[in-house]
């Protein structure tokens, strides 16, 4: 049963990502993409990191996808002319992919250690949210107010960004 | 049951689909989607060795998860910058093509 869901979902997740790629449209790649980070959320689930799910689904199907899709809309993006297809860059691009895969495949196959399954959680109800803030805020408190002034100045610099006329 | 070689290649997969839009879509935007999914492919990898290594008291190692929330807040910082580079850039250049961003080349 796991199994099935976990590849339903895999393939969900590949095959929307695949979309991303394909497409030619940036409107629909755009939701290719948010339907491939849905189906991640739910590869996620079959791990029981249930905040991170929601955490993914929130940030990046939410607010990281409004952000692509309002650019897209600000941007006026059409349909992509078919320009002339470099076959150089195909070729480059499909070598250095492959090599890397397979030497990941090879890797893998490799380890029987990586073989394994899913090893029993000892209380598999406990709240995943309240484990993931005590880790956050007690084992990484200084990262998390670090994290927090990134943010700010990001914001700073977007804003920055976005004036008219940079003084 | 679904084993840890399983999630890997899945991650392995997602980051070469990933990569592979980088290196051969034209379209910027298109270019930082494929970022994204390169960074989702890391996350996933992170989450899956935080449940198959359990800790001492047989829970799930939640550092792995606490890096996986640190790195999705990166990017949601890095896709605002990004987005707001990418809005300044067409502003000047009227383009999204990288092949007509072509100024700084040699």
């Amino acid at each position: 049963m796991q199994l099935v869901l976990f590849s339903i979902f895999s393939l969900l997740m590949l095959a929307f990502a695949l979309g991303v790629v394909l497409l030619r449209n940036p409107v629909s790649c755009a939701m290719s993409l948010v339907m491939s980070f849905v189906a991640l959320a739910a590869v996620f689930i079959t791990l029981d990191a249930y905040f991170i799910a929601v955490v993914q689904v929130l940030v990046y199907a939410g607010a990281v996808m409004v952000l692509f899709l309002f650019i897209i809309m600000l941007l006026d993006l059409r349909e992509e002319k078919r320009r002339r297809v470099r076959l150089s860059a195909w070729v480059g691009g499909g070598l250095v992919v492959g090599g890397f895969l397979a030497a990941l495949i090879q890797v893998i196959s490799a380890l029987p250690a990586l073989n394994v399954t899913k090893p029993v959680i000892s209380q598999p109800l406990a709240n995943d949210v309240a484990q993931v803030g005590f880790a956050l805020f007690r084992n990484f408190n200084l990262p998390f107010q670090i994290i927090g002034v990134l943010l700010l100045v990001s914001t700073v610099g977007v804003v920055l960004l976005s004036k008219k006329e940079l003084k | 049951m679904p084993t840890l070689a399983h999630y890997l290649i899945v991650s392995g997969l997602l980051f070469s689909i990933g990569l592979g839009g980088v290196l051969l879509r034209r379209n910027i935007l298109i270019i930082f989607m494929g970022l994204e999914l390169m960074l989702n492919a890391a996350n996933l990898s992170l989450v899956a060795f935080s449940r198959f290594n359990l800790l001492a008291d047989g829970m799930p190692n939640y550092n792995a998860q606490v890096l996986v929330f640190f790195i999705i807040t990166v990017a949601a910082a890095e896709v605002a910058v990004g987005l707001a580079i990418i809005v300044a850039l067409f502003r000047a250049k009227q383009t999204t093509h990288v092949e007509d961003l072509n100024t700084l080349k040699f």
